[in-house]
């Protein structure tokens, strides 16, 4: 065997735990939530074909369905652009050179370190409870404050907040990005005399581009699947105004032990993720630029 | 006079930012230090004032809140916690090194195409899996036991983890390795002697970011362990919410803080690691 033969063995091998761990902790999982969706299985028979049986349950049948899907969306929509707009906002503040910096870049990411952890939702909760801190601190101005959970119209929203709270590590991507951004083509545009609003969404904007994508794709993901915050917090309620689509999952898997249901209702989520991710994806040939003309 | 004009307009516009700066810095931390505050407090003051101060110090919440609820105590939520984290956090940094070094220093056939195919798992939402492996741990007797968290953690089955020692790797010189080659280091030895020293930094960033990751997760603990002796931390302070029907919040509270302890060493003794970590991958969550 020549050296490069055994050279490209050796590659293989040190590869080989993720080989081993992809096969048998995604691939299989993922192709077999899949095939599990078109059958009855209740873990403790085997399963048996249905064909779309399952499919047309979830559509027409399942009154939890639609306003599951319907709350995701809704969170997904609140949460996302919200917590991007922060992170960026006080990344920008953050790049300005003045003393201090890392003591409030450390405040601000204070929060993230517990990200989606029981104990933020339990603050949560004690913040906006009825005789919570925050309705606590409006009556210091008289304002009566709303029943921040307790009302169906507003409860998913408080909710979204807890995860906007945790904008810190997409704070910390965009500051890394904006100290990449040269100097030089501010100061050439500032000699163009082009205004501070100008300035950012022809230079600053377009070169954290690629980050923006990065960020936008990893968050909308985590927020379709956002399940600790609503589960702990209001449990789904109330009216189930809260109630999101993987705690659907949730239920039906781990209460009810439908597990050929439940794949069904996972591959929807999949599904649904995977076009979001796409269209993500499609559009930003259009917004993202590349320094180096692509790649 | 142009120049004074400006002089103060700069200051007037620094202070501004700093105000802004602090008042935010407030509002972001403020819930914190009331919960650690409020933890010291007793039940009849909590809720009436936003103080930062008790007027009666109680520290009775802790003790109290520390035996739980029946028969095992939080001592026990932290140690489950602990046997849990501490093998994956270990795991993952050993097997996600080795993954790493053979993508970042090895050409074999495919490289490019498993390659892509490990970054683009990156993006593969968790629910797309859950069911199925469930199914098979539950079938291999795992459930109600550790092994779902820590087998998987010695497959490189977070792929961040390798990427972003990929990226480390890809950044150091390859005289080092080439000049022991002659010395006659096979390459594990260049693994284990030469870069495993160099890639501290993002091993370590690599096992605080696992650390809080496992240590904060909830659904996952969720599904896999039903019995309260095997409860983690986050499920224990799940179950204290939802058990005391006669609230006593200044013991939840005790509680909640007891739980974010681990996280807040860690943050603050290796902060460094911590910001580079994100920096270089930029990560979830």
């Amino acid at each position: 065997m020549n050296y490069n033969k055994k050279r490209n063995l050796l590659g293989y091998l040190y590869i080989s735990p993720w080989i081993i761990g992809f096969l048998i902790f995604t691939l299989y999982p993922f192709s077999m939530t899949f095939i599990y969706s078109f059958c009855n299985y209740s873990i403790t028979k085997s399963p048996v074909f249905t064909g779309l049986n399952n499919y047309i349950y979830m559509f027409t049948k399942d009154m939890y369905f639609w306003p599951s899907l319907i709350n995701t969306l809704k969170y997904v929509l609140m949460t996302v652009p919200l917590k991007l707009a922060f992170a960026l906002f006080v990344a920008m503040i953050l790049n300005i050179d003045i003393k201090g910096v890392n003591i409030f870049r450390t405040v601000y990411y204070l929060p993230s370190i517990f990200g989606g952890s029981v104990a933020l939702s339990v603050i949560w909760k004690f913040l906006f409870m009825d005789n919570g801190i925050m309705n606590k601190f409006l009556s210091y101005f008289h304002i009566h404050g709303p029943s921040w959970l307790g009302n169906p119209h507003i409860s998913l929203f408080t909710i979204s907040l807890l995860s906007v709270w945790e904008f810190g590590s997409s704070m910390v991507i965009f500051l890394a990005a904006l100290k990449q951004v040269p100097n030089e083509l501010y100061e050439a545009s500032m000699l163009d005399g082009a205004s501070k609003i100008k300035r950012f969404f022809s230079i600053t904007l377009p070169m954290i581009s690629p980050v923006l994508l990065f960020n936008l794709v990893m968050q909308t993901i985590n927020a379709f699947q956002e399940f600790t915050g609503p589960y702990v917090i209001t449990g789904g309620g109330p009216m189930n105004s809260t109630y999101v689509y993987s705690m659907l999952i949730y239920d039906n898997a781990f209460r009810y032990f439908r597990m050929g249901y439940s794949s069904a209702l996972s591959w929807i989520l999949f599904l649904l993720i995977l076009v979001v991710t796409v269209i993500i994806f499609r559009s930003s040939n259009t917004w993202v630029y590349y320094e180096n003309g692509g790649k | 006079m142009e120049a004074k004009i400006n002089y103060k307009s700069e200051l007037f516009r620094k202070i501004l930012i700093y105000a802004f700066l602090i008042a935010f810095g407030i509002f972001m931390i403020y819930p914190l230090l009331w919960v650690f505050a409020s933890s010291f407090k007793t039940n009849d003051e909590i809720f009436k004032s936003l103080s930062l101060i008790p007027k009666h110090i109680v520290a009775n919440s802790y003790i109290e809140g520390w035996k739980g609820t029946g028969q095992y105590s939080f001592g026990t939520f932290i140690f489950n916690s602990i046997t849990l984290v501490i093998p994956v956090v270990v795991f993952t940094a050993i097997s996600s090194t080795i993954v790493a070094y053979g993508f970042a220093r090895f050409e074999f056939p495919l490289k490019n195409i498993l390659f892509t195919l490990m970054i683009s798992t990156m993006m593969l939402p968790g629910t797309a899996v859950l069911i199925p492996r469930y199914i098979l741990f539950n079938w291999l007797g795992w459930v109600n036991t550790y092994k779902p968290f820590i087998v998987p953690a010695l497959f490189g089955t977070t792929p961040f983890f390798i990427f972003m020692m990929v990226q480390f790797l890809r950044g150091l010189p390859k005289e080092l390795e080439e000049s022991a080659t002659i010395d006659g280091c096979n390459s594990f030895q260049i693994l284990i002697k030469i870069l495993m020293p160099l890639c501290k930094p993002a091993i370590i960033s690599m096992c605080i970011f696992q650390f809080i990751w496992t240590w904060n997760d909830f659904f996952n603990p969720l599904i896999y362990i039903n019995s309260v002796e095997k409860y983690t931390v986050s499920l224990g302070l799940n179950m204290t919410i939802d058990g005391t029907s006669v609230v006593n919040w200044n013991q939840i509270m005790a509680m909640t803080i007891i739980s974010m302890i681990p996280s807040i060493i860690i943050f603050f003794s290796a902060q460094k690691y911590f910001v580079e970590g994100i920096a270089t991958t930029g990560l979830k969550n």
